[in-house]
């Protein structure tokens, strides 16, 4: 008897454990080989066969396809520079420069993975359609209300998720921040 | 107590087996993963183009708004497949991933220094038992190895600017990918 109620406690206590640390690492992902430079982060090793299996479980339940390292690298940024958490109800400030590539998109997602509906079906910038300062550098203001310039509407979403994405670059893997990837900062303004 | 200590000890031990096998399983048994997804909505070995991307129809999460995307969804099991494509204007690729998703091979326009991208893809069997001779006349052919039977090949075309959708949508337009007849 005691046998068979030390059994079923080890079993209950695996169970926990095991599905437990399998869901938290999936809902808060634990992918390896991350690259961070300032607020963004990119896992260039998710676009390879070398991909681990924890970002692969990631990708099967969320349903994307990786950006395939000799395609590009996507940089998420959920955050600004402080660790304030992106509010679609506050304006934020991306300023500054992008590492080489041929071209880049900034993207706007909800938290699913979906783009967000807004009053002028914008969802993004490339790297072509941007206005620039005469030194190359650029601004774009992501907030709830019409300006003028580069504006990314965020449609008033609670919570969302930008992504950079460079393609034909040769950013990768062994990238370290710094001059080599110079990112774009990211400044949270006031809120409404 | 030292042997409720010790079930705990093992049932936390048996919880990390646990989790590694649920990680390792769970690829198998995604049913929203991206090629289930697109089984409805794709033909095998044809190319279809995937509508334009909008907050109430993504056909993928997290897809690109500024690309036209099309997909080759594959199945080798009858032979190797060709594939060909214009290039466009702006920025073209060719993203290859297996079943479950991960990507083993991407070209783009300018490493295939071409205005087409061609090539062929094949498992390593079927490259194996290829003849001798045709590889060495193969030498420009451009041959890449699946890992998996089945798969999703995704062809993108950029448009810079929102109103170059068109252009991006045509040069898709001219994707082929088609079984090889099997000399």
């Amino acid at each position: 008897m005691r046998f068979f109620l030390g059994t079923l406690f080890a079993f209950a206590v695996a169970a926990t454990v095991g599905l437990g640390a399998t869901w938290l690492s999936l809902s808060r992902g634990s992918a390896f080989g991350a690259v961070s430079i300032g607020a963004w982060t990119a896992w260039p090793r998710t676009g390879t066969v070398g991909i681990d299996p924890y970002a692969r479980a990631m990708i099967a339940r969320t349903g994307e396809l990786p950006v395939g390292v000799g395609d590009g690298v996507a940089f998420y940024a959920q955050a600004d520079d402080r660790g304030q958490n992106f509010d679609g109800r506050c304006d934020v400030d991306i300023t500054g420069i992008t590492p080489t590539a041929r071209f880049w998109t900034l993207t706007l997602y909800d938290q699913e993975g979906k783009l967000v509906a807004n009053s002028i079906n914008r969802y993004g910038f490339t790297s072509q359609e941007l206005i620039r300062n005469s030194d190359g550098s650029f601004a774009i203001r992501v907030g709830p209300r019409a300006r003028s310039g580069n504006w990314l509407p965020t449609g008033g979403v609670g919570h969302y998720i930008l992504v950079l994405r460079l393609y034909d670059t040769p950013v990768g893997a062994a990238t370290r921040a710094g001059r080599e990837a110079p990112m774009p900062a990211i400044t949270t303004r006031e809120c409404a | 107590m030292t042997r409720w200590l010790l079930w705990l000890l093992g049932g936390v031990l048996l919880g990390g087996i646990v989790h590694l096998a649920t990680v390792l399983w769970l690829p198998r048994t995604a049913t929203q993963d991206a090629y289930s997804r697109l089984v409805p909505v794709t033909e095998v070995n044809a190319v279809t183009a995937l509508p334009e991307a909008a907050p109430d129809k993504m056909s993928l999460p997290y897809m690109d708004p500024a690309f036209a995307t099309a997909i080759c969804r594959y199945d080798l099991s009858q032979g190797p497949l060709k594939l060909s494509l214009n290039v466009s204007q702006a920025y073209t690729s060719v993203s290859f991933y297996t079943r479950y998703g991960s990507a083993y091979y991407a070209i783009n326009d300018r490493a295939a220094g071409r205005r087409l991208i061609e090539l062929e893809l094949m498992t390593e069997q079927q490259h194996n038992e290829m003849p001798e001779e045709e590889d060495v006349t193969a030498a420009d052919r451009l041959i890449v190895e699946s890992p998996t039977v089945t798969g999703i090949i995704v062809m993108k075309a950029l448009a810079p600017e929102p109103g170059l959708l068109p252009m991006a949508r045509a040069a898709l337009a001219t994707g082929r990918c088609r079984p090889q007849p099997q000399s």
